[in-house]
Formats: structure tokens, C-alpha cells, sequence
């Protein structure tokens, strides 16, 4: 009955998506004529019921995978009486149907709020805004029903359930999805207001202030998202690397990079009325991004550590409703784009400019990710299998990203419209004072690559100038919005010290270990305790006992395993970590030789942890912008459009 | 504005490319399976103890006389592996000699095996550790390689033998004869 409740609310909300596209775009386009208005109050009150049954619908689900009702196919799939609640209800979108129903429900749920809050941009820019975001749910409600239902039945119940990979039986993980899914939803909603504002004409910075809180909401999200992604990846993988290029890594990757990107863009049409088309362009990448990554992730087009069991009917939905909307954004975009009216103008050394290089960075390592993650795909269409990994990726993306780094010391210290060089001339040469001295002290100790090295003083140097824009006025008065962009960008040379620590300074010792041995990696030696077999539930293990010294104190065991897991068949790692303030020991156990010995590997990691403290501070700086913004604009409905605003209320990120 | 229209005109025009290209690889059959590099190089050295109480272990001397022989790479812990069992019996009466590795396997356990789904292989090596089912490029079980008569892996099937890929494994036999 519950299912059936749930699968009635997704028909009754997707008949509300066709009636909302309906009078948004008659409401657009009848704009200001008599009786356009019943036709908006219809539209946003589409939208608002909508959000309600798909979180009825989304309860629905959440319930049957509660009590565990077998005789939902879904269910029986996935789930098992056995497991532990927190399992059951995150069972619920831990496969693909629960996972689209998650992403409709975020996505009317969003819709909803738009269209009952939002007052501030013309009704006509508001309808097609609506009307838009309909058009995309429509879509996916589409896909949820035709192809992928969540509340199908079966009509012999099992007697159990089939359980789920105990790969993803990690409480980590099994919020992950829901935090890229709410990413990639903003982003939806961000570009239906490009979509909105390009139709109706109405570019401006009214409209950047309504869309930006979406950007920086689902731009927070993907970046915890990433963050936590990378961190699982490194945990549970038993490799000692924290980020593998793998294909749905970079799924999740391109869209942040164009999600930063627009975040900086909206900022400045926000704020200054400056790069109009920059913003609409990017607001259309953005979510092509992500519907291009779940669109590789999905159609089991790309072989990947982590791909979905998929049949290729669902690949061709998605790529039919990929080709409707990025290709449908693109065409509109390329027959509206000289329409979009120029912004103010600027010269090249402003704040503008180095926003605009910040854009041409971004965008060009969006497209060297792309090319990279695409590229097997050309390949194998000619027969061809291969490969693309680190060896590409790190120094072709370091060549952009380095000038990115320069511009970002620089580029907030800078006035908008135009300014001169002789002004930021003494902050500058302090931080080139001590990148100077970093690449020099570090260059004459240690014998290490060009790449970490230049990480290293790059992050000295970004880690002092990001807070260089505090000290312009009083600390007091200084906006919230502010605090957040020094914080973000504090955090990103934090991430920066800690890959280049990890990759400058790591040691890493592989050795075959009788009991009794001692191993020496860093300031830690081990001994190998003993080695047991340990079980548990559905697996068996082989767990090692080392006894650990730091620079000869007695430190805490370690005590990695080596999983065999039944069923399904797998192997897995479970490393022992060690965390110091100054880094992390990464202890993984591998099979026993012939001869009697162990595998062992022990990687001493300095300030490896950084990487993902950085990645928290970046999304907390986010964070502490977007609250800055809401409350700002609510305090005044319209930005100020006077040319002088002062350096300290401009910036907004 | 002029060059803007036209890269955003070509951007169109790359997306379509890339929509026909994707369309192009879902269309295709999926091949989920890591294929062994192995395929046309001789065997790699190795000599592996019994695996079961009934048949001696396996070393790569034992194979490359001059016959071709199937090699059959099996767990008994693996269901797919006694679904193929009639099909591995068929090819035995057939005239295929059928050596095998026990992948992380006890002899007690290989014995029950195949005292319950039939015994047609010669020899049974047990590989304890993969190590054997790497050097060969195997990546799961069930699979079945080709070994021709100078010592060379001519053919790799993953995955359980169906019913119709019998016919395939001895024509296969057949050509690596020569």
C-alpha cells in the first residue's frame, strides 16, 4: 500500500511539472498583460505541491526499506532484515532508482522553494525561470518512471533480501552521494535561471544576486562531497593514494571546477555588472557537467573502480535528456548570446580581469579533465584500449594551475575597474619574498621533484596573501562574505601544502616480514607481532599485530587486515592509520608468501591530513559566505549600483 | 560578439559530435571483462602442488609436449564454476585433455567438489595465493585458457562454458594443435 502510495505521489507530481511548464511559459510570455498573473500563481503553486509528494513519495521508499517489505523488488535487491537501521535507510539510495528518486525529490524540493520564496527578479525573468526547472524535472521524472521505478513489486516475495556490497557498508559513504546529488541539484536550479534570465533578456545583477545563493549552496556540497569521496578512496582502498583520476572521480570533479568558476562569475555580475556572458555560459556548463558525469557514471559507458550495474536502455535515457538540455542550452545560448548586453567595462589590471583569468584557468583544467576522462572513449571506438592516469593529468593541469595560484595571491588585493601596480607593489613583494625563500631553503635540504616544490612555495605563499584582504579595514566591519573568501582560499593552500608534503616528502617502505621482524619507515619502526585470523560476519581475515615506536617511544598498535569477503567475492584492505599532527602512518597487510612471510607496506605521510582539513576549510569559507550573502540580501532587496563602493563591501564569493 | 557566436557555434557542433559518439559506444556490446594480455605468448614458469587428494599438481613442463590442452582456472567455493561442470564433461569426452588450478582452495573442500559435479581434468594445480591466475592474466573465476602444443596461450574464455561456446573451445583445441 505505502508503495503504491509513493509511486501515485511521482505520477501526481510529474502531471504537475507538465501543468507548471504549461503557465510558466504562457506567464512568460504574456508578461505584464491582465491575467498573467493567475497563470504565475499557478506555476509557483505547481511547484510548491510537487516538492511535497516527492517527499512523500522519497518517505515512501525510506518506510519500505524500514521494515524491510520484500515484496517491493527494490528492496529485496538491496536490502536485508538483518542489517543494522542505519544501513536499511541508507540502503534506500544506495542503488540507482532509490538514487534518481533522491534526485528528483532534492530537485522539486528546491523548485518549491524558488517558487514560493523568490520575489525579488521580474515575474516575466520568474515564470521562465519556472517553466525551465519544469522542463528539466519533467525529464527526470520520466526517467524515474518509465525506466528506473523505485516501487515495483514483485509478485513472489523471497524469503530474503540480497544485502548490499560490503564495500559501501560504511557510514561514510553512505552519506556521500546525497552530498554531490544536493550539489548537482543546485546546479540545476542555477541553470534554469541562466536558461530564465537568457529567454526573457533580463542579464543583469538583480539576477546574479537571486542566482548566487544556489551556486555557493551546491558548490559547498560538492566540495565536502569531493572532499569526503577523496578521504573514503584513501581509507578503504589500501593503496596509499588520495585521488586515482578514476573516470567518477572526475565525473565529480568537472562540475565543481565549473561550479567555482560561475560561483566567482556570479559574484562579479553581482556585484559590478561585469561579465554577463561568462556567467550564463558557465551557468549551462556547470550542469552539463553534472549530468554529463552521471551521465558516464551511469551508463556503464567508462570501466571505472566504481561503476553502477547498468543496462544500456538507462544510458540512452540519459543521454537523450543530456542531448535535450545541454544541447537545447547551447543552441538557445548561440542564438541569444549577442543579445546578452554588454556589462561595465574594465580594464585588464582589476579585479575583473583577474577574475577573468581565473575563468580561462578553470575552464581550460575542466577541459584537459574532460579530454582525459573522454579520451579512452575515442580510443575504444577505434578498437583501441587504453589507459589515461597521473602521468597526464598532474603536469598538464599543473600548467594552468600554477598561473591560477599567481592570480589568486594577486587578484583580491586588486581594485575593480582599473588599477595600478605600484599600489599592491609591497604586499606582492612579501609574498614573493617568501616563496623566494621556501623554494630556496627547501631546494638546498631535500633533493625533491620540481612539482612539490613548487606546491610547497606556492602554499606559503597563498597561505599568508589569502588573508592579505583582512587588513584593508577594520577587522569589525569587516563582511562575512569576506571572512569566507580568506577563509576559502586560506584553505586552498592548505590542500596544496598537504598534496605536496604527501608527495614531497612521503616514505614508503614494501616489504615481505617473518614474525618478529622490524620495519623502519620515517621516525616509525614496527615489529611484527604476530598474524591471526580473525572473522567476522561475512568475512574472514588475516590480521597483523605490530607494535609501533615513534622516533623510539612507544607508540599505539596497529592492526591492518587483509578481508576476504564471500560473497560477492572480494578482496579488501583495511589499513591501520596512525594520525600525528604532522602526518599520518598508513599500515596495510598483503598475502602471505610462500616462504611464510608477509606482505607488509607502511607509508609514513607528512601532513598528509591537510589535504582534507584544506578541503573542509574551503567548503566552512563557502559556508560563512553564504551566510554573509542571505543575510545581506535580505537587509537590502537591491544592490547598490553607485560606482564607489568601498574595498571592503565589494568582494563577494 | 561576432567570434563569440561563432566558438559558442562550434561548441554546439563538438556536443553533437559527443552525443554521437556516446550513442556510437552504448550501442556497442559491452565487454565488462579484463581481457589477459597473456593471449599469444607462452605460458610464464610456475609449479604448483596438488590441489585435491586425486589427481598430482600442475607445472607449466606438464604442459606444451607437443598437445594442445585447455587449462581451467576454478574455485570449488565458486557456483558458476559447477554450473560449468557438464559442459567441462562434455569437452573431456570429447577427446579435450583438461588440466586446472584450484584458486585459494583446501584440498578437502577441492575433493568435495569433485566428488559432487565429476572430476575431468588430469592434473590439479592449487594456486594458494592467485599468484599462478596473475602471471597468466586471469582475473576471476571460472575461466578456461587455450594452451597449444608449444607452450603458447592461444585463447582465453571468461566467464562459465555455456552450452554453445563447447563447439568454439574445440575448434579452438583444433587450430592449436598445429
Amino acid at each position: 500500500m505505502i508503495a503504491e502510495f509513493g509511486l501515485a505521489a511521482l505520477w501526481l507530481a510529474a502531471a504537475l511539472a507538465a501543468l507548471q511548464l504549461i503557465a510558466g511559459f504562457v506567464g512568460a510570455r504574456s508578461g505584464d498583460i491582465e491575467g498573467a498573473g493567475a497563470f504565475a500563481a499557478l506555476a509557483r503553486s505547481a511547484a510548491g505541491l510537487q516538492a511535497l509528494l516527492c517527499v512523500a513519495a522519497f518517505f515512501a521508499l525510506l518506510y519500505v526499506f524500514a521494515i524491510t517489505d520484500l515484496s517491493v523488488k527494490l528492496v529485496a535487491t538491496n536490502s536485508h532484515s538483518l542489517k543494522p537501521m542505519i544501513f536499511k535507510i541508507s540502503g534506500a539510495w544506495g542503488n540507482h532508482e532509490g538514487s534518481m528518486l533522491l534526485w528528483v525529490t532534492v530537485m522539486a524540493a528546491a523548485g518549491g522553494a524558488i517558487a514560493l520564496i523568490e520575489r525579488r527578479l521580474p515575474e516575466r525573468t520568474m515564470m521562465a525561470v519556472l517553466a525551465s526547472q519544469a522542463f528539466v524535472g519533467l525529464g527526470f521524472y520520466a526517467f524515474l518512471l518509465l525506466s528506473s521505478n523505485p516501487f515495483e513489486r514483485l509478485a513472489q516475495p523471497p524469503l530474503e533480501g540480497n544485502g548490499l556490497n560490503p564495500l559501501l557498508q560504511d557510514v561514510g559513504l553512505a552519506f556521500h552521494p546525497p552530498t554531490l546529488y544536493i550539489g548537482y541539484v543546485g546546479l540545476s536550479v542555477a541553470f534554469s535561471f541562466a536558461v530564465g534570465a537568457l529567454l526573457t533578456r533580463a542579464v543583469t545583477p538583480q539576477f546574479a544576486t537571486v542566482m548566487r545563493p544556489w551556486v555557493l549552496a551546491s558548490w559547498i556540497f560538492l566540495t565536502v562531497g569531493i572532499t569526503a569521496g577523496s578521504y573514503w578512496a584513501y581509507y578503504e582502498l589500501g593503496w596509499g593514494g588520495w585521488w586515482f583520476w578514476d573516470p567518477v572521480e572526475n565525473a565529480s570533479l568537472m562540475p565543481w571546477l565549473a561550479a567555482t568558476a560561475l560561483l566567482h562569475s556570479v559574484s562579479v555580475l553581482a556585484a559590478r555588472d561585469a561579465l554577463r556572458t561568462w556567467t550564463i555560459m558557465l551557468g549551462v556548463i556547470a550542469f552539463s557537467m553534472s549530468m554529463l558525469g552521471t551521465f558516464l557514471v551511469r551508463s556503464g559507458i567508462l570501466t571505472s573502480v566504481h561503476s553502477f550495474a547498468v543496462d544500456p536502455e538507462r544510458g540512452n535515457f540519459i543521454l537523450f535528456l543530456l542531448a535535450l538540455y545541454i544541447g537545447g542550452a547551447l543552441v538557445i545560448f548561440a542564438m541569444r548570446a549577442s543579445t546578452i548586453a554588454e556589462g561595465k567595462r574594465f580594464s585588464a589590471l582589476s579585479r575583473e580581469g583577474a577574475l577573468v583569468v581565473n575563468n580561462v584557468a578553470l575552464s581550460a583544467i575542466l577541459g584537459i579533465v574532460l579530454l582525459g576522462t573522454l579520451y579512452p572513449l575515442f580510443t575504444e571506438a577505434f578498437g583501441v584500449r587504453v589507459s589515461v592516469g597521473p602521468p597526464y593529468f598532474n603536469p598538464v593541469g599543473a600548467i594552468f594551475f600554477i598561473p591560477m595560484l599567481l592570480v589568486l595571491m594577486v587578484g583580491p588585493l586588486l581594485r575593480w575597474r582599473r588599477d595600478q601596480i605600484s599600489r599592491v607593489i609591497k604586499p606582492l613583494a612579501l609574498v614573493a619574498a617568501i616563496i623566494l625563500t621556501i623554494l630556496i631553503r627547501v631546494a638546498i635540504l631535500n633533493d625533491i621533484a620540481i612539482l612539490p616544490l613548487l606546491g610547497l612555495a606556492f602554499a606559503g605563499g597563498l597561505a599568508i596573501a589569502s588573508f592579505a584582504p583582512l587588513f584593508r579595514g577594520a577587522l569589525r566591519r569587516t563582511p562575512l562574505a569576506l571572512w569566507g573568501m580568506c577563509t576559502a582560499h586560506f584553505g586552498v593552500a592548505v590542500v596544496l601544502f598537504g598534496m605536496a608534503a604527501d608527495s614531497a616528502f612521503q616514505q614508503e617502505r614494501l616489504v615481505a616480514a617473518n614474525v618478529g621482524d622490524t620495519v623502519a619507515v620515517g621516525p616509525w619502526s614496527g615489529q611484527l607481532e604476530s598474524v591471526n585470523p580473525v572473522a567476522g560476519p561475512n568475512w574472514t581475515a588475516m590480521q597483523a599485530n605490530m607494535h609501533l615506536s615513534y622516533n623510539g617511544r612507544p607508540a599505539q598498535p596497529a592492526q591492518p587486515q587483509s578481508r576476504h569477503f564471500w560473497s560477492p567475492q572480494m578482496e579488501t584492505s583495511e589499513v591501520a592509520l596512525l594520525t600525528r599532527w604532522n602526518g599520518q602512518l598508513y599500515v596495510a597487510v598483503g598475502n602471505q608468501a610462500p616462504d611464510g612471510r608477509w606482505q607488509l607496506r607502511l607509508w609514513w605521510k607528512p601532513f598528509v591530513t591537510m589535504i582534507w582539513y584544506g578541503g573542509l576549510l574551503i567548503a566552512l569559507g563557502g559556508a560563512l559566505a553564504l551566510v554573509g550573502r542571505v543575510i545581506g540580501d535580505l537587509r537590502r532587496s537591491n544592490p547598490r549600483e553607485d560606482e564607489d563602493v568601498p574595498d571592503d563591501e565589494a568582494y563577494t564569493a | 560578439m561576432k567570434r563569440l557566436r561563432i566558438a559558442l557555434w562550434v561548441i554546439v557542433v563538438l556536443a553533437a559530435g559527443l552525443f554521437g559518439l556516446f550513442y556510437h559506444q552504448l550501442s556497442q556490446p559491452k565487454n565488462d571483462f579484463v581481457q589477459s594480455a597473456m593471449v599469444g605468448q607462452p605460458l610464464p614458469a610456475f609449479d604448483l602442488p596438488a590441489a585435491s587428494t586425486e589427481r598430482p599438481g600442475l607445472s607449466d613442463k606438464d604442459m606444451g609436449d607437443g598437445k594442445a590442452r585447455l587449462l581451467n582456472i576454478f574455485g570449488s567455493w565458486c557456483i558458476p564454476c559447477a554450473a560449468e561442470a557438464p559442459q567441462l564433461d562434455l569437452l573431456e569426452r570429447s577427446g579435450a585433455q583438461i588440466a586446472a588450478v584450484a584458486i585459494r582452495d583446501r584440498p578437502e573442500d577441492v575433493d568435495r567438489f569433485l566428488a559432487q559435479y565429476g572430476n575431468p581434468f588430469t592434473r590439479i594445480g592449487g594456486d594458494k595465493i592467485s599468484e599462478v591466475q596473475m602471471a597468466i592474466g586471469s582475473a576471476g573465476v571460472p575461466e578456461t585458457f587455450v594452451i597449444a602444443g608449444d607452450g603458447t596461450i592461444t585463447y582465453q574464455h571468461i566467464g562459465d562454458i555455456r552450452a554453445d561456446d563447447v563447439p568454439v573451445l574445440l575448434e579452438e583445441l583444433r587450430k592449436a594443435e598445429k
